[in-house]
């Protein structure tokens, strides 16, 4: 932990101006992400979770759009950073896998060309030299036949080898931090299992720091070292991955454990749902942004928590530790792995 | 199985389709969507479908309540054949039957306000006149938790979960014994989808109704079904009271779809075994001979490769088509 982080964001704020006024989108987002650390980021849709990460890769081209705070890569700023030299980071140094595979490529290429494409942007490799590599990445990313699918356009795939050939494409400049946007929301299960053990194999063979964001609580306790809870776009609780799902703090963070049918033992009458809807971020409440929707507001929700807490769990809720508990346990019940 | 007549039985239900356009015919080629399925459900009862995408799971389920004609096999319906009957002769078991799609967006006209679009199957059957539809709608909405002046608003207006509310509501407008709810709750976020969860088994509970309940999420499924069929390429591999399919899965493809679902708890994430498959799924067009799971199957045999299994029971009132089930 004493080796400075690769990434580093501090005070980020993404907003955008428009007809009904500001909306902030991202708003005052700090996190550190250590070398080989795989941090996920969980939420729901307009948490700002995916803005986030687009925000750090310098892909919001939105003229609208206000960009504040600090994103430092391996102690180099990238907020205003110019284009050219954005380019050189970005799919060398930082790489990305997005939601839909079939979007993230270009259909009227193929997927050896694309990969190629990627590598000879990045190097000084000939055309040939790329063309083998796209072959040993086709491979190392686990599609069968990689020499018959380099030649294959992406139609010709299905969904799972799509993304594997997405994956392999951000892989091809070993980079040292892999940013991924809800990678297997779109794919089965099982094919699900497949990609995330190949980012797990990522980490271990080639040491990249990994953020990955889902909504699948599951996804999060398999993969993640450090998990982070956005809930229109803030912060609201982050911590070690066995500390947040053992002690989590925040009720919105019950909430979403509680929301998701257990697989094993009993089955409970009702699930847990959070009443009400995420707030339009046009009117995100002054104070805590999730007071409106939670069963223990009260007047001091009105001003805005601090993101707080000890031995690197932090949360932002106004609730002291006697109250959390007592709140918790009528929430969840008791945890497994809570004395 | 349970006593008295099942609602609804598919016996030997298939539904192909043909792909291409060679003149040719005998060139054009076959997708086996649906081969040769059966299963019954009984009233008051959810069955859960699951499978992967492509297994033919909402195709199954459209065939149910007849929006796609059937290739062969039979649909009963309260003891009814109605899967060759005419549009007029069915018209009476549309009334009984219903659906609810995935995306509720998509299902709902962007163009009418929600009182409309709820009122529409009530005045087409001519259940009632227009001033009592309207008084009819104001229950529907009350009954899926809605504001009453939702009528006088349009789909876009709402939220994917709210939508979803419409969506429900307008099934049941014609009070149907069935609901076939096709993955009724995927494209929700996760606070909503339990919303919606807990609404599909509290009407159920409030008005008895026989469910049909296609997904993809096993969770979900074992929260809302009493028995679960388990779909793989047109077929369904196993099927049983939900308790006893997921404790105790005797398909080596259930037990690898059930070991695939990452559990939101770390302590049981790094204890379960996890069986990782290999592979995909194969096209429906081209099926393996024999099981069609054999080429991803950690315990196929030379048997699986050539001679296809049946359902057959297996205790604990479960049916498994795999020639090596497996023992809990």
């Amino acid at each position: 932990m004493s080796e400075e982080p690769i990434l580093s964001v501090r005070g980020l704020k993404v907003s955008f101006r428009t007809d009904q006024g500001m909306v902030h989108a991202v708003d005052d987002i700090s996190f550190d992400l250590d070398a080989r650390e795989i941090l996920c980021i969980v939420g729901e849709s307009g948490s700002g979770k995916t803005l986030t990460i687009l925000t750090i890769l310098g892909l919001i081209s939105d003229p609208n759009a206000v960009i504040e705070g600090s994103v430092r890569f391996r102690g180099r700023e990238l907020i205003g950073l110019p284009a050219r030299q954005l380019r050189r980071v970005r799919g060398r140094e930082i790489a990305m896998i997005f939601q839909d595979p079939m979007t993230a490529l270009t259909p009227v290429f193929t997927i050896g060309w694309q990969i190629a494409e990627q590598v000879r942007e990045h190097t000084t490799l000939s055309r040939r030299a790329a063309r083998a590599l796209a072959v040993e990445l086709i491979e190392a990313v686990g599609i069968p036949n990689p020499k018959g699918v380099v030649d294959r356009y992406p139609h010709e795939l299905s969904g799972g080898m799509r993304q594997r050939a997405v994956i392999a494409m951000a892989l091809s400049c070993n980079p040292a931090l892999l940013l991924a946007d809800e990678p297997t929301t779109a794919l089965d299960v099982t094919v699900q299992a497949q990609i995330l053990d190949l980012i797990r194999k990522l980490r271990a063979d080639f040491g990249s720091s990994v953020i990955l964001i889902t909504h699948n609580m599951g996804v999060v306790a398999e993969m993640a070292d450090r998990v982070m809870v956005m809930y229109a776009g803030r912060i609201v609780e982050r911590g070690q991955r066995d500390s947040v799902f053992a002690r989590p703090w925040h009720p919105y963070t019950w909430g979403l454990l509680g929301s998701i049918p257990p697989l094993e033992g009993e089955r409970p009458h009702r699930l847990i749902s959070i009443p009400g809807l995420p707030p339009s971020l046009l009117h995100v409440p002054a104070g805590c942004a999730f007071a409106p929707r939670c069963r223990w507001s009260r007047a001091a929700c009105a001003e805005r928590p601090v993101l707080a807490g000890s031995g690197g769990h932090d949360s932002a809720c106004v609730l002291d530790p006697t109250q959390r508990r007592a709140a918790r346990a009528a929430a969840l019940g008791v945890l497994p792995g809570v004395a | 199985m349970t006593g008295g007549l099942p609602l609804l039985e598919a016996i030997d239900l298939v539904k192909h389709y043909r792909v291409g356009n060679n003149l040719l015919r005998r060139l054009n080629k076959t997708v086996y969507a649906v081969d040769d399925v059966s299963f019954a459900v009984w009233p008051g009862e959810t069955l859960g479908l699951v499978g992967e995408s492509g297994c033919g799971k909402s195709t199954l389920g459209r065939c149910l309540v007849r929006l796609y004609p059937v290739t062969s096999g039979q649909i009963r319906f309260d003891g009814t054949d109605i899967a060759t009957l005419r549009p007029a002769q069915l018209r009476p078991y549309r009334l009984r039957m219903q659906m609810v799609f995935q995306d509720p967006a998509a299902s709902l006209n962007p163009r009418r306000r929600i009182g409309e679009i709820l009122a529409e199957p009530l005045l087409v059957h001519k259940r009632c006149n227009r001033s009592e539809a309207a008084e009819r709608v104001g229950e529907l909405l009350h009954l899926v938790g809605l504001l009453p002046d939702s009528a006088d608003r349009f789909p876009h207006e709402f939220s994917g979960g709210q939508r979803q509310r419409v969506g429900i509501a307008r099934a049941l407008a014609l009070q149907p014994q069935l609901v076939v709810a096709d993955e009724p709750v995927s494209a929700l976020d996760v606070s909503v989808q339990a919303q919606i969860v807990n609404l599909f088994l509290e009407l159920q509970e409030r008005l008895g109704l026989t469910y049909v309940f296609i997904a993809h999420d096993l969770s979900v499924v074992r929260q809302v079904s009493t028995r679960t069929a388990v779909m793989y390429l047109g077929s369904v591999v196993e099927i049983g009271p939900t308790d006893a399919v997921l404790r105790r899965p005797a398909h080596p493809y259930t037990q690898a779809l059930i070991s695939a679902v990452p559990v939101p708890d770390p302590t049981r994430a790094t204890q379960r075994a996890r069986i990782i498959l290999t592979g995909d799924v194969p096209s429906p067009i081209d099926p393996p001979p024999g099981c069609c799971f054999h080429p991803r199957c950690r315990y196929a045999t030379d048997r699986c490769r050539s001679e296809r299994p049946v359902l057959t029971p297996y205790g604990d009132g479960t049916q498994v088509a795999c020639h090596h089930p497996l023992d809990g």
